[in-house]
């Protein structure tokens, strides 16, 4: 998996506890690994200072709520360095 | 600053939509019933309370950074140091800087001075959520008492 993962996965186990052998790319970060809304906003700062970026949360959770995406298109950890990756790729363009 | 009814703000001195940065300033009063318990015949203003009065001051800068579209709630105190005591008639000056504005959460970074003795600071974090009924006009009301605009400054 590429350096982004390892990233996010290290920020993850830091940030909430986790044990770092248990995040893998096919992890749900709320189903799987419990990771509340409360302690995914802390993963975010992490995340945002870490790459750079300002993950869109907010729009990512209203889209989720009101059926339009489902909720692992943002929140299995292979999606969620997806669009780490593609915010990343946006800003350098 | 009355401790009892935490209004840690007693006058905002400066905002700076460009730095992104408050100072305000409060005193510290000369009773109150925190200093009988903290501590007996020693009284001192409670670590958590400046961790507070930081946390108010970084709050009215997202608000009025804002433009009060949303309620920021503490969420994450990082690295605070209380580096000396605060006694009762202490004037305070309190500076909060937004370091980030993410997307649903702010993140800031505050100090309290006393003079030029530096005396407690703090990374804080808020999470930015739709105001409870009746809050957002209560809080712009608090904002007025302690010189805020209420206009969109950024």
């Amino acid at each position: 998996m590429s350096s982004t993962f390892e990233t996010v996965a290290g920020i993850i186990s830091e940030t909430a506890d986790i044990p770092r052998e248990k995040i893998t790319p096919e992890s749900h970060a709320i189903d799987d690994l419990g990771i509340d809304s409360l302690a995914f906003l802390d993963i975010a700062f992490a995340i945002d200072k870490a790459f750079g970026i300002k993950l869109p949360l907010e729009q990512w959770t209203q889209e989720v709520n009101e059926g339009k995406t489902p909720a692992e298109e943002y929140f299995v950890i292979r999606n969620l360095v997806s669009r780490i990756d593609a915010l990343v790729a946006a800003k350098a363009a | 600053m009355r401790l009892e009814y935490f209004e840690m703000i007693d006058r905002v001195a400066e905002i700076d939509p460009d730095a992104r940065r408050i100072v305000a300033r409060s005193t510290v009063p000369g009773a109150s019933p925190v200093f009988e318990g903290h501590f007996p015949d020693h009284p001192l203003v409670p670590g958590v309370l400046l961790t507070e009065t930081m946390a108010q001051a970084s709050g009215y800068l997202i608000l009025a950074l804002t433009g009060y579209v949303a309620m920021p709630f503490l969420m994450a105190v990082d690295r605070a140091r209380f580096r000396d005591f605060v006694g009762p008639g202490t004037t305070l000056e309190i500076e909060a800087r937004l370091e980030h504005e993410g997307s649903g959460y702010m993140a800031t970074r505050a100090s309290i001075a006393v003079g030029s003795r530096r005396i407690a600071d703090a990374e804080l974090r808020f999470r930015t959520m739709p105001f409870p009924a009746g809050l957002s006009e209560r809080m712009k009301d608090q904002a007025r008492r302690i010189g805020l605009p209420i206009e969109v400054v950024a």
